[in-house]
């Protein structure tokens, strides 16, 4: 085991994580009482800014498959089921600030920007989609579903991270510059997949057209993806 | 790009030797640096604005006008950090941060087209053409944000009255100051600049549209559209056009920057209207900055008896 995943798995390490996690929280509530334009409009500051957090915790969760991978640290899938929840943390701080602070309950309103405004719709898609993937986080849930069920309901963290940009990018009047940073990210991390995937197919064809007796099910265990 | 050349990254972000050697690699070193970078970024995007303190001056001389609002005022501190000006970023915290060191020394407004008497004033000479007055009016923004300022000018009447109008003149369009140098920002606006504006003839002679030169009984901060800018206090914000340079009076409708970058979501006549949403989000209500729950918006910003008559016969949800 290297050194580098001796310090992956200390439970310190994990701790750290978590409360670095958390960090952004802080920055926030510092931030709106405190930085005279953010407090300015907080409503606003609080939108955007748990929104911001949201789309970037989905990037770290989809980086870390290609990371262990890429640097041959395993160990970082300790953190991906942390730092998945905690996008979907931030994602229910972000709509509640919606629900809450931006329109007070006022649920007819709120359901008719879902249905009229696309880029609410596609945000609001996004948050519910998600719901299921918080729930099925345990092990409880990955035992019940079977490994590879439960691999497929959770690459619904790819629509979520495309909706997630398209929400933003709908959002913005003019300057598309952070929109589009998110999207090149969340493409370049969903596009290494692509790249994977094709790789690992074509390398099976050849296999199976020998008359080789490997089902795919068999190469995608729930070891690599869990 | 997001990511600053003065945004280094330290030690700690460099590439380990082991994964620098490993060429398949590398790239992924590189998007864990810029990961690391836009970490850094949305760190520092969190932290307060760097707002230094305002070259203002206090204006001495002006009358209180009698029609002001009652409404209390916006905090002069939210006005000053709270702001659209996209030649400084498009953040709302890039104006006051990015404008402190914009130099308006020497400046002059060009008032031409179809006028009897085009001019080029200067600053001063601009000032003195009429009477200044302290209004206070309600400003509301496109986004749906409201504040409440008390601003210092006059009528943009006044100055037209001096000029002359022709009979051919129509419209009027207005620009302002854009240099790259002083607006490194400009080119990531998304809009096109330098930033144009335009009002029709008889809109510009209303008496509530004021060339407006000061607020909070000061000069106009730079973040705020200094040394002078435009207040239209019955159309959304972008109409108020900032930091003015030339004045033209034509004949035909100018363009405008906002309704060239998005025509199905900014008219032309951009007056405030809570019956006509913008395409993305309800104009119904609004923010007042301060204020936790919304507030319904007013027709024409609550200046319907003012300006009402300008649109008589004309269907405002078609010439929005």
């Amino acid at each position: 085991m290297t050194v580098a995943n001796s310090i992956l798995t200390s439970k310190w390490t994990k701790v750290f994580v978590f409360l670095l996690c958390l960090a952004p929280v802080g920055f926030i509530a510092w931030n709106v009482t405190q930085d005279p334009t953010s407090a300015a409009n907080p409503a606003l500051f609080l939108e955007h800014a748990t929104g911001d957090w949201t789309i970037r915790f989905v990037i770290f969760t989809l980086a870390i498959t290609p990371l262990r991978k890429l640097l041959h640290l395993p160990q970082l899938i300790r953190f991906r089921r942390m730092i998945g929840l905690y996008a979907f943390f931030y994602l229910c701080l972000h709509f509640s600030t919606w629900v809450v602070i931006d329109h007070y309950f006022a649920w007819s309103e709120m359901w008719a920007d879902v249905l009229k405004r696309r880029f609410i719709t596609v945000g609001f898609t996004a948050f519910v989609l998600m719901i299921p993937l918080a729930i099925t986080s345990t092990a409880g849930w990955i035992r019940r579903l079977g490994g590879r069920r439960w691999q497929q309901l959770h690459r619904l963290i790819y629509v979520i991270a495309i909706l997630g940009v398209i929400h933003y990018a709908w959002l913005v009047k003019s300057d598309e510059h952070k929109p589009i940073f998110y999207g090149t990210l969340v493409a370049l991390l969903l596009g290494y997949r692509l790249v994977v995937w094709i790789i690992n197919r074509s390398k099976r064809a050849p296999a199976r057209a020998a008359g080789s007796v490997a089902p795919p099910e068999k190469l995608e265990t729930a070891e690599t993806h869990i | 790009m997001l990511i600053k050349p003065e945004h280094e990254l330290t030690y700690s972000d460099v590439t380990p030797k082991s994964i620098y050697k490993d060429r398949r690699n590398f790239l992924f070193g590189m998007l864990a640096a810029t990961g690391a970078a836009a970490a850094w970024k949305g760190v520092e995007a969190l932290a307060p604005g760097r707002v230094e303190a305002a070259t203002t001056k206090p204006i001495s001389g002006f009358t209180k006008w009698p029609s002001s609002t009652t409404e209390a005022e916006t905090p002069e501190k939210t006005v000053t950090s709270y702001n659209n000006f996209y030649e400084f970023g498009t953040d709302k915290s890039d104006p006051a941060n990015n404008a402190q060191n914009f130099n308006t020394s020497g400046w002059s407004v060009r008032v031409e087209g179809e006028v009897a008497k085009p001019r080029t004033f200067t600053l001063d000479d601009l000032m003195k053409v009429a009477p200044l007055e302290e209004r206070i009016y309600r400003h509301r923004c496109v986004e749906g944000w409201s504040i409440v300022v008390p601003w210092i000018g006059y009528p943009l009447s006044a100055l037209a009255n001096l000029v002359q109008p022709t009979t051919k003149a129509k419209y009027v369009a207005f620009q302002s100051y854009y240099d790259q140098r002083q607006m490194p920002r400009g080119p990531f606006a998304g809009i096109q600049l330098p930033y144009l504006e335009g009002l029709r003839l008889d809109e510009a002679m209303n008496p509530l549209t004021l060339l407006t030169f000061g607020m909070y009984g000061e000069t106009l901060p730079n973040q705020d559209g200094a040394p002078v800018r435009m207040v239209i206090p019955w159309k959304y914000g972008f109409k108020s056009i900032k930091s003015l340079v030339k004045i033209t009076f034509v004949k035909d409708q100018p363009p405008t920057v906002w309704n060239l970058e998005s025509p199905r979501e900014y008219g032309f006549y951009s007056n405030v209207n809570p019956n006509v949403d913008h395409p993305r989000w309800s104009q119904a209500t609004e923010r007042r900055l301060g204020d936790f729950f919304r507030r319904k918006t007013l027709m024409f910003n609550g200046y319907g008896d003012q300006v009402a008559s300008l649109y008589n016969g004309m269907d405002l949800k078609v010439n929005f």
